[in-house]
């Protein structure tokens, strides 16, 4: 096979226009399996989680957990759809060893949650990405390649496999295909993952941990030359494991299908693996040759009719959603759409309510966490929620602030002290001597001080202008390394000098 | 997934294969599901398990007969919808008991030979 021309991003754009689907599968966090009791818990030791139902063994029979469809009602409802009134579980027969039954609880042509929607903002532009459908299922064990490349299926001599995971309720969101996306294609694909991730998470039904695998993306691209109506052939990258990936993956497909396209080739209709090494997807399992599953009703299981009373129940238990919250926090702290999609892309959104709910006003918490503490997990590579700092210590830095206790320069080594793991804020305060020096008679002795070291200033602002006791406080500041209070470092100067 | 429309026939596949073919399983279908149940046959076995499958089929599809548009499929014998139970955690077995019947074990996991371009 040889390997086709990549063709540069912008000029297969130029020349074809990308469709995209998405298929999303969220392990759900009950505590206890979809169809049996074993615990749930992720990093487990292998095997230690399973029982006679979920390894298959003769004469076991699953019984579905309660918990689990109230999640995906939940799921279905806050993406808009219509929850049905009656649908059943289906079996997908397939032979592979991460199912030790040989088949897989799904849902086929009768998914719970039908025709919702979810809309994503990209540079301003509000995409509305049409939801097919929501299904559940039950999540596979998990395979260990040995031999030949590490964890890789080819050149494997054997598998060992982990039947933990085997399970674990899964929800499978499907989206229509996504058309008119252009250019913003990856970017509409990873505002799309983006959001459903945060409307999950919002949910409470979820931990939605990429790196963990309780969420992944398989992205499905194709593409048609400008100006044509027919779709063309799509592939499906499976196991996007990251934001990142979910862009960059995208990209690389528009830019490999152009390439195969342009030298009059044609697309296969596979499975394509991504690696986030190399950020190029490489052929899988072709689907012309996938296996015919022969789906039919799960006999072991019963119906479920969920009553409208519930749905509406549940609908009622939903908590405000990340978008009409954002709308909401948008008014309450005045920001303009560019600070409000900083706060968002930070991540902050829920740490600076949290920080305003124990006691601080909302400028003063955004400060915090989009100046000081952004600027900090930057340094550290990390995301704003994982620094060990809590938002409740963030209002109590800033009470201190505001009490006259601290100043800016003060707090940030209180932030810095807690951050590095020294304790509380208070914590920090004491053990690092951190006061302002509020005391007139010290702080008098350092002024008298300064205005002999500056009598040409002094002079001005004993002729009346005022505005230069700036240079003077900041010397003040200065010698007490920042330990003054500077406004009352400013009141007294202009006193000393007559001019208050 | 995306853009494929379902397929409504849920599990009676074959039934109507069989009807559009004028009823007959050929030896090709007969391979076909050898293939997916990982069954290797000889080709004296096709022709013979091609023909007793016709005649399952045939058997099983006289239920159409009598199956009119006001008869809806069914799937499950009793009238019960709604079961469920509450999400408790139950004990599992130990790793020695779930091992217990496997051919080969490594490291506490199941060993099984190696699988060649059919990740699922």
């Amino acid at each position: 096979m040889t390997t086709p021309t990549l063709m540069p991003y912008d000029e297969a754009l130029a020349r074809f226009e990308p469709v995209l689907g998405i298929e999303t599968h969220i392990e759900l966090g009950t505590y206890s399996k979809m169809f049996c009791g074993c615990a749930t818990s992720f990093g487990a030791e292998p095997n230690t989680q399973v029982c006679p139902v979920c390894l298959g063994l003769p004469g076991s029979l699953p019984v579905t957990n309660h918990a689990a469809i109230e999640g995906i009602i939940k799921i279905g409802l806050a993406l808009n759809c219509s929850i049905v009134e009656w649908c059943r579980f289906a079996r997908k027969n397939y032979f592979y060893p991460d199912m030790p039954k040989d088949y897989q609880i799904s849902q086929y042509d009768e998914p719970l949650c039908v025709d919702g929607y979810l809309e994503v903002e990209v540079d301003g532009a509000v995409y509305r990405v049409e939801i097919e459908r929501v299904h559940m299922e039950e999540d596979t064990g998990k395979s260990l390649h040995v031999g030949g490349a590490t964890g890789r299926i080819q050149g494997a001599d054997h598998s060992l496999v982990d039947y933990n995971r085997a399970g674990i309720p899964l929800v499978e969101i499907v989206t229509k295909p996504i058309p008119a996306t252009g250019d913003k294609a990856p970017l509409v694909a990873r505002a799309y993952a983006t959001e459903l991730r945060e409307l999950v998470r919002s949910l409470g039904v979820s931990d939605v941990r990429m790196e963990e695998g309780s969420m992944r993306c398989d992205v499905n691209v194709s593409l048609m030359p400008r100006g044509a109506s027919e779709w063309g052939t799509r592939t499906e990258t499976k196991n996007v494991n990251s934001l990142r990936s979910v862009e960059r993956s995208v990209r690389s497909e528009i830019e490999r299908q152009a390439g195969v396209l342009d030298a009059g080739g044609r697309i296969v209709q596979e499975t394509r693996h991504f690696h986030e090494d190399t950020g190029r997807t490489t052929s899988g399992r072709s689907k012309e040759e996938a296996q015919d599953y022969r789906y039919f009703p799960e006999p072991d299981l019963v119906p479920m009719a969920p009553s409208r009373e519930w749905v509406e129940e549940l609908r009622g238990s939903l908590p405000e959603l990340p978008a009409a919250r954002r709308r909401r926090v948008q008014g309450e702290w005045g920001l303009s759409d560019l600070e409000l999609r900083d706060v968002v892309n930070a991540g902050a959104v829920e740490l600076i309510e949290a920080t305003i709910a124990a006691g601080t006003d909302a400028g003063s918490a955004r400060k915090w966490w989009m100046n000081e503490l952004s600027r900090r997990a930057t340094e550290q590579g990390t995301e704003l929620a994982e620094l060990p700092i809590t938002p409740e210590q963030v209002a109590r830095i800033q009470a201190m602030v505001q009490a006259g206790e601290l100043n800016d320069k003060l707090a940030r080594q209180v932030f810095e002290g807690v951050l590095a793991g020294e304790g509380t804020p208070d914590a920090v305060v004491a053990a690092r001597g951190l006061k302002v020096v509020s005391d007139d008679g010290e702080l008098v002795s350092i002024i008298d001080g300064v205005i002999a070291d500056n009598a040409a200033v002094a002079d001005k602002i004993r002729a009346g202008k005022v505005a230069a006791a700036g240079a003077l406080v900041g010397a003040v500041m200065k010698a007490t390394r920042g330990q003054a209070d500077a406004g009352r470092a400013r009141e007294l100067i202009l006193e000393r000098l007559g001019a208050s | 997934m995306a853009g494929n429309p379902i397929d409504r026939r849920n599990g009676f596949h074959m039934l109507d294969e069989h009807a559009a073919q004028g009823g007959a399983i050929t030896r090709d279908q007969a391979a076909h599901l050898a293939r997916l149940s990982r069954l290797a046959l000889g080709d004296d076995e096709l022709g013979r398990l091609a023909a007793q499958l016709d005649q399952i089929i045939a058997a099983v599809a006289r239920v159409q007969e009598v199956a009119a548009d006001d008869i809806p499929p069914t799937s499950h014998a009793l009238p019960l919808t709604n079961v469920y139970r509450a999400d408790e955690i139950r004990p599992s077995l130990t790793p020695e008991q779930a091992l217990a019947a496997a051919p080969a074990a490594e490291g506490g996991r199941f060993r099984v030979p190696r699988i060649l371009d059919e990740e699922a």
